[in-house]
């Protein structure tokens, strides 16, 4: 009776401090779950899910506290991807309107520009260039097309431009499934 | 005459009627300056070219007008002497149709040459890297079809030896027929190529690939071989089967040699050249002349002569084909490239680029329209013509359901899109096209991938920097703080001092006078 009492005490004393140490040695930072949230989302850093930038949705998302459909730009294809990552029955998105506006950049009209550098403040990914007075230029290139600079801009001469589809960007289209099965539903 | 080499095979492949002989019995014919030359700047695979010169700039033929913006990119030069028109978007040979920036250039008939780098004809006392120098400045691509600039792929310093060149002769997609016919007319510049191309990669012999429906093409280029004298080239016919062009192919079936899925065919010691590049090297480093025109071949049914033309990059393909006779019968659709590999153009006025080997305008006996496609039966016939040995099958279904992840691993990027599974497929399925939407889309997701990863670079370094000017301007209150803390202590203490050394003055004072009274009491 003894022993085995002796026996159980000694085995959970062991398995504590091992799990005690591990707690401690192997401990990992911040959470790996939000890391690969953040690695699906699309960076535009919009907002438009409510949270402050992407980084900060993730985080909503890894602690359950927010949808996986409220990432307009990602998509659908954001929203199955996330559903696939964390085991979740994927919905529908949150605002379907938003999700199917086309991929644009900010353009900024030079005749129009004061030189106000409110813009410039407002870029969460400083796409901006430009200094007080001075005119200020996006750079197309950099730029996630996230509006954020466009209610800033006291004079609205920030207008997004569609992202055009050149040879190089072209897609083939999806082939027309055949005929009979298409019949066939 | 050595006994002839031991032939391997690939795997699976298609015999095809050839139809060479419509445009292979006539000498290639030049063409008539056309009212405007369109010079696209994606030309070849790699980085846009970027524009050297402006509207209403005078250029001479052969000068540069857009220079290669990267290393893997190619220059663009004038192919006749005028003035630049426009800098813009115009329509441009792609499968998309959409229209992409282009030079035009008016010619102004006189054709005048600008001057040339001098010919470099003791090449073999030349660094190879020179002679690269040279191939790079010509704007030299495959002119096989895939334009990849060849400066970059006889650069093969960093991997292993190469002991073979292999040049690719054997033309194996039907009714093209333009290098059969440089290799009759111009057998001796192809063979100065080699010399030069052999030197530059370092190889100790080099094979011709040919295949056995051009008898008259391998005698000129034996008889040009006997007459340099150089017997390290061998001209080695293969039989006619599609696709024996294709790059892996021809080296499986010269040398056994299989390329692994992700290298490069240097990775069996051999590099591959299509024998216009050839011939175009020779030019550039014999010549001192750029890139400014190729063969092109204008055939099928549809057109009235049938023949190969020396054309020059810009020239509208329909000036090619009005050269040819014009259309007979009925309009029907025209392809740019062959008739397993190529494309049909949406505009006829679309210009030719160093890419366009074949302009082929078919009867509807000879390419009839698909018939309507119907499910698959899973046959497995696309696997067995399948010269790559996939399953096309599987990519099929794998594109069909979007599945992007497991296409890839049924490895999609092995394709060649050389088109033997849906000539076969008794469903008339239109595979190929289903793994270039699924190929483009890949790409697509790549390119997203990559702008998402520099947006969250870009945002975290600006986090980062708002933090630390944060902290920063923090740290400088407090400074501040701290230090009007220490002047108003500094101030106080004088002050203080002085108060407590006067009290202590006067306590002093006070016990010296109490001292004095008590010794004059006591006394």
């Amino acid at each position: 009776m003894i022993t085995a009492i002796l026996t159980i005490a000694g085995l959970a004393t062991l398995f504590g401090l091992v799990l005690g140490y591990s707690a401690i040695r192997f401990r990992v930072e911040g959470d790996p779950i939000a890391d690969q949230i953040d690695a699906i989302l699309p960076q535009t850093q919009c907002g438009q899910c409510g949270f402050g930038g992407c980084r900060p949705y993730a985080e909503a998302i890894a602690s359950g506290e927010a949808e996986i459909n409220r990432c307009p730009p990602g998509g659908e294809s954001t929203m199955i991807a996330l559903a696939e990552l964390l085991g979740r029955d994927p919905i529908a998105l949150d605002d379907e309107a938003a999700a199917e506006k086309p991929k644009s950049v900010a353009y900024i009209v030079d005749a129009e520009c004061i030189g106000c550098t409110l813009c410039i403040q407002a870029c969460p990914v400083d796409a901006i260039m430009g200094a007080a007075k001075q005119l200020h230029a996006v750079i197309a290139s950099e730029c996630t097309g996230c509006e954020l600079c466009l209610p800033p801009c006291p004079v609205e001469c920030i207008h997004m431009h569609p992202i055009e589809t050149t040879p190089q960007t072209w897609r083939w289209p999806y082939p027309a499934p055949p005929a009979r099965e298409v019949a066939n539903g | 005459m050595a006994e002839p080499r031991e032939l391997s095979h690939f795997h699976g492949g298609l015999h095809l009627d050839d139809h060479k002989d419509e445009s292979n019995t006539t000498p290639i014919r030049d063409l008539p300056l056309p009212a405007h030359l369109v010079l696209p700047l994606q030309q070849h695979i790699g980085h846009v070219a970027e524009p050297v010169v402006a509207v209403g700039d005078k250029v001479n033929k052969g000068q540069m007008v857009a220079r290669a913006a990267d290393y893997v990119s190619a220059p663009i030069h004038a192919p006749t002497s005028g003035t630049v028109s426009a800098i813009g978007r115009r329509p441009v040979p792609h499968p998309s149709g959409l229209d992409d920036l282009c030079i035009t250039l008016e010619p102004d008939g006189e054709d005048r040459w600008d001057t040339l780098p001098a010919p470099i004809t003791d090449w073999r006392d030349t660094e190879p890297a020179e002679l690269r120098e040279r191939i790079r400045w010509a704007g030299i691509v495959g002119l096989g079809g895939a334009a990849f600039p060849t400066a970059v792929k006889v650069n093969t310093s960093g991997q292993r030896r190469i002991d073979t060149l292999l040049v690719n002769a054997a033309e194996c997609e039907p009714y093209i027929t333009c290098d059969d016919r440089l290799m009759r007319e111009q057998a001796a510049d192809i063979v100065d190529g080699i010399g030069i191309l052999r030197y530059i990669v370092g190889a100790a012999h080099c094979l011709i690939g040919i295949e056995d429906n051009k008898p008259e093409a391998a005698a000129a280029l034996r008889s040009a071989i006997a007459t340099a004298g150089d017997d390290a080239i061998e001209v080695v016919e293969v039989p006619t089967l599609y696709p024996s062009g294709g790059e892996r192919q021809l080296i499986k079936l010269l040398t056994g040699h299989e390329v692994p899925s992700h290298g490069l065919p240097a990775a069996v010691g051999v590099v591959c050249q299509n024998v216009a590049t050839v011939a175009a090297v020779a030019d550039a480093v014999l010549r001192g002349r750029p890139l400014i025109d190729r063969v092109v071949t204008a055939t099928g049914g549809g057109i009235a002569q049938p023949g190969n033309f020396r054309v020059r990059f810009g020239t509208p393909a329909a000036s090619v084909i009005d050269a040819a006779g014009g259309r007979t019968g009925a309009y029907g659709r025209l392809i740019l490239g062959g008739p397993m590999m190529g494309f049909t153009l949406h505009d006829e006025q679309v210009p030719i680029t160093k890419a366009g080997n074949c302009l082929l305008a078919p009867s509807d006996e000879e390419l009839p329209p698909p018939p309507a496609q119907r499910p698959c039966i899973r046959c497995g016939e696309c696997a067995r013509v399948c010269p790559a040995q996939l399953l096309p099958q599987q990519l099929y279904w794998q594109a069909r359901a979007q599945d992007f992840d497991k296409v890839q691993d049924y490895h999609l990027f092995d394709c060649i899109e050389c088109g033997c599974c849906a000539f076969v497929c008794p469903a008339h399925i239109p595979l190929v096209h289903y793994y270039r939407f699924a190929k483009t889309e890949i790409w697509a997701q790549e390119r997203e991938r990559d702008k998402s990863d520099l947006a969250r670079r870009r945002h975290e370094a600006r986090v980062a920097r708002i933090e630390r000017l944060e902290a920063e301007r923090k740290a400088r209150l407090r400074q501040k703080k701290d230090a009007l803390e220490k002047n108003t202590a500094a101030d106080a203490d004088p002050k203080k001092a002085a108060i407590a050394a006067a009290m202590q003055r006067v306590a002093a004072k006070k016990a010296a006078q109490e001292a004095a009274s008590e010794t004059s009491d006591s006394e």
